[in-house]
């Protein structure tokens, strides 16, 4: 069965639910058993990841930081040009710890989006959370990193800033930044503007996130010149948590209740905290060398299976 | 009617030189006689391109030339040890059409992979070299593609050396996806590695340096040079006039649009590029007070 039907089965039987008798709980509990039976049926396609990725009411970075962490204290600026505000950073505590948090932040409204451009960075956003990295790595302090962006931000003030600079520094400064680096892949990460922000220790991609080399639109249009092959695209282009997890370019995934983080986030925030903190408890107690070697060999590997020596 | 004749006749000696000269590599040799120039569309003689290095004698744009030929210019007579010369692509997923296209280009340029990388002397100075080629897959960064450079820049590092990269690429290889991009990450952690252990990085950007490898080691040299009117961004002309809705000057991403922004060093001509390159590697080496 595929998504849209399960979900409207689902939607009828939930329906059926609310007119019951409050006594009859053997029936309630049969739908119950009718639901959980149709999601485990349901089989997603890469098309279906993408789209529960893009539901506008999938929670956001700001959503996530509020309930992981109590105290959010935000920082702004990259002491250089401007305030991105598509990257959302600040220091906040975790278990007792302090943190630095590195977010790329999409809006709620249009108006918001319009702002923070969807979540797609400009230079001035890399510089931020390059600035405040450098911050972090001063007092030792662990950076908890999301990714949440179709890409960066294609303007015209965001070359001649120098975007292809702003990443290219994010990627060789978090590969050798001396403290821990815990990255969380959120919705969508799309190309180098994501990959900026997940040079981490230990990655982790909510269950129904794609992360990828660019949009799958892009993707279509620059292979086949056909921007409309949009589903056929996601297909080859292996953007799922599970295809990420398979390659080794992630290191766990979050599971999500079925349709999407947005029905029930204190679920997933709960399992994140747990993940999180496991993480931090073995990253934190690395001395700096080793830390670093074990970054610089996640992603030395990366890749292996693709290339060989010919005679 | 009798210039006309002679002008034949001079295209025809120029012709008959340039097929009587062995080429050092025929099958890169263009098989035009006249090129013309992308630039300022000028045709030009086969051989006097060649003389010049394949830069227009008319208005000093440089031509696309292959990694071989880039070597040749560069490097002292029989100085460069090629490293990994037999890697290859290979296509685990098999993605469409990908290993046939791999093959194409194979034997279309008779390369192996987009970049040739190696061990080398520029004017008695011993260096890493990388040295990316467009004509294959538009010089993309395949998984290959960012195991050489990496394997390069540690081979660098081991040996003490600088590590001199020259750069064109379109960006990401599509077909390899997810691990085309994570090389980005790769190459720039080498990288990283190579400067704190104090030792040089130049790149060379050379037409066109955009998308991933941008936004990588190429814009991460301790000195970053550029050839005159080098492509050089992160985002596609295209995709940035679609998404502001207004028209980008013409000269927006070129090198010296980049260098006016602050983001290169300086441009340097292919005459001048073996010699300032030479005068750089000599200059950052250790030296006591005379
Ligand atoms: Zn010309």
């Amino acid at each position: 069965m595929n998504l849209k039907e399960a979900q409207r089965a689902i939607s009828e039987i939930k329906a059926r639910q609310m007119e019951l008798d409050e006594k009859d709980i053997d029936t309630w509990y049969q739908y119950q058993k009718q639901i959980r039976k149709l999601e485990q049926e349901t089989t997603l396609t890469a098309w279906d990841h993408v789209e529960l990725a893009r539901r506008p009411d999938r929670p956001k970075a700001r959503d996530y930081i509020e309930l992981l962490f109590h105290d959010f204290f935000e920082l702004h600026g990259d002491r250089r040009s401007g305030d991105d505000p598509a990257m959302l950073t600040g220091l906040a505590t975790f278990h007792g710890i302090p943190v630095t948090i590195l977010a790329q932040s999409k809006g709620k409204t249009t108006e918001e989006n319009l702002r923070q451009h969807f979540g797609m960075c400009q230079p001035e956003g890399y510089r931020k959370a390059l600035r405040l990295a450098k911050e972090a790595e001063k007092f030792h302090r662990p950076i908890i990193t999301f990714v949440d962006t179709p890409g960066a931000y294609p303007g015209k003030e965001a070359e001649e800033k120098g975007q292809a600079e702003a990443i290219a520094d994010c990627l060789c400064t978090f590969a050798t930044l001396k403290t821990p680096v815990i990255c969380f892949v959120l919705s969508e990460g799309g190309s180098g503007g994501a990959l900026a922000l997940s040079v981490a220790d230990r990655i982790f991609m909510l269950e129904y996130a794609v992360y990828s080399i660019l949009s799958p639109e892009g993707f279509a249009s620059i292979l086949w010149k056909d921007g409309s092959r949009v589903k056929e695209a996601c297909e080859v282009m292996k953007l799922t948590s599970a295809d990420l997890l398979e390659k080794g370019v992630i290191d766990q995934i979050v599971p999500e209740p079925f349709g999407g983080a947005a029905s029930h986030i204190h679920q997933v925030v709960e399992k994140m905290d747990q993940m999180l903190r496991k993480a931090l408890v073995e990253t934190m107690k690395k001395k700096d060398n080793q830390l670093i070697q074990e970054r610089y060999d996640r992603f030395r590997h990366l890749g292996d299976t693709s290339w060989k020596m010919s005679r | 009617m009798d210039s006309l004749f002679k002008e034949r006749k001079k295209r025809l000696d120029i012709f008959h030189q340039w097929r009587k000269k062995p080429a050092p590599k025929p099958k890169e040799m263009p098989d035009h006689v006249f090129q013309t120039c992308s630039h300022c569309h000028a045709s030009i003689p086969m051989m006097d391109l060649v003389k010049n290095q394949y830069v227009c004698p008319e208005c000093r744009y440089p031509f696309k030339i292959s990694a071989r030929e880039r070597l040749r210019q560069i490097t002292d007579e029989k100085t460069f040890k090629e490293m990994d010369a037999s890697m290859i692509s290979i296509d685990p997923e098999n993605f469409p059409g990908y290993k046939e296209k791999l093959d194409r280009m194979q034997k279309a340029t008779g390369m192996k992979e987009a970049v040739i990388t190696g061990t080398a002397k520029i004017m008695g100075n011993p260096c890493v070299l990388a040295v990316m080629d467009s004509h294959f897959f538009m010089g993309s960064m395949s998984a290959a593609v960012g195991e050489k450079i990496t394997r390069a820049i540690e081979t660098a590092t081991k040996k003490k050396l600088p590590i001199v990269i020259f750069c064109t690429s379109g960006g990401a290889r599509m077909q390899e996806g997810i691990l085309s991009l994570v090389q980005m990450a790769k190459t720039s952690a080498a990288i990283a590695r190579h400067k704190e252990a104090g030792l040089l990085v130049i790149t060379v950007l050379t037409h066109p340096t955009t998308g991933g490898v941008s936004a990588s080691f190429a814009m991460l040299g301790d000195i970053i040079l550029s050839e005159p009117y080098a492509l050089i961004g992160f985002a596609g002309k295209r995709v940035i006039e679609d998404t502001i809705h207004e028209k980008l000057p013409a000269d927006f991403q070129t090198a010296e649009f980049v260098l006016e922004k602050g983001f290169i060093d300086r441009i340097v001509s292919r005459s001048k590029m073996r010699s300032t390159l030479g005068w750089l590697l000599a200059f950052h080496t250790k030296r006591s007070l005379s």
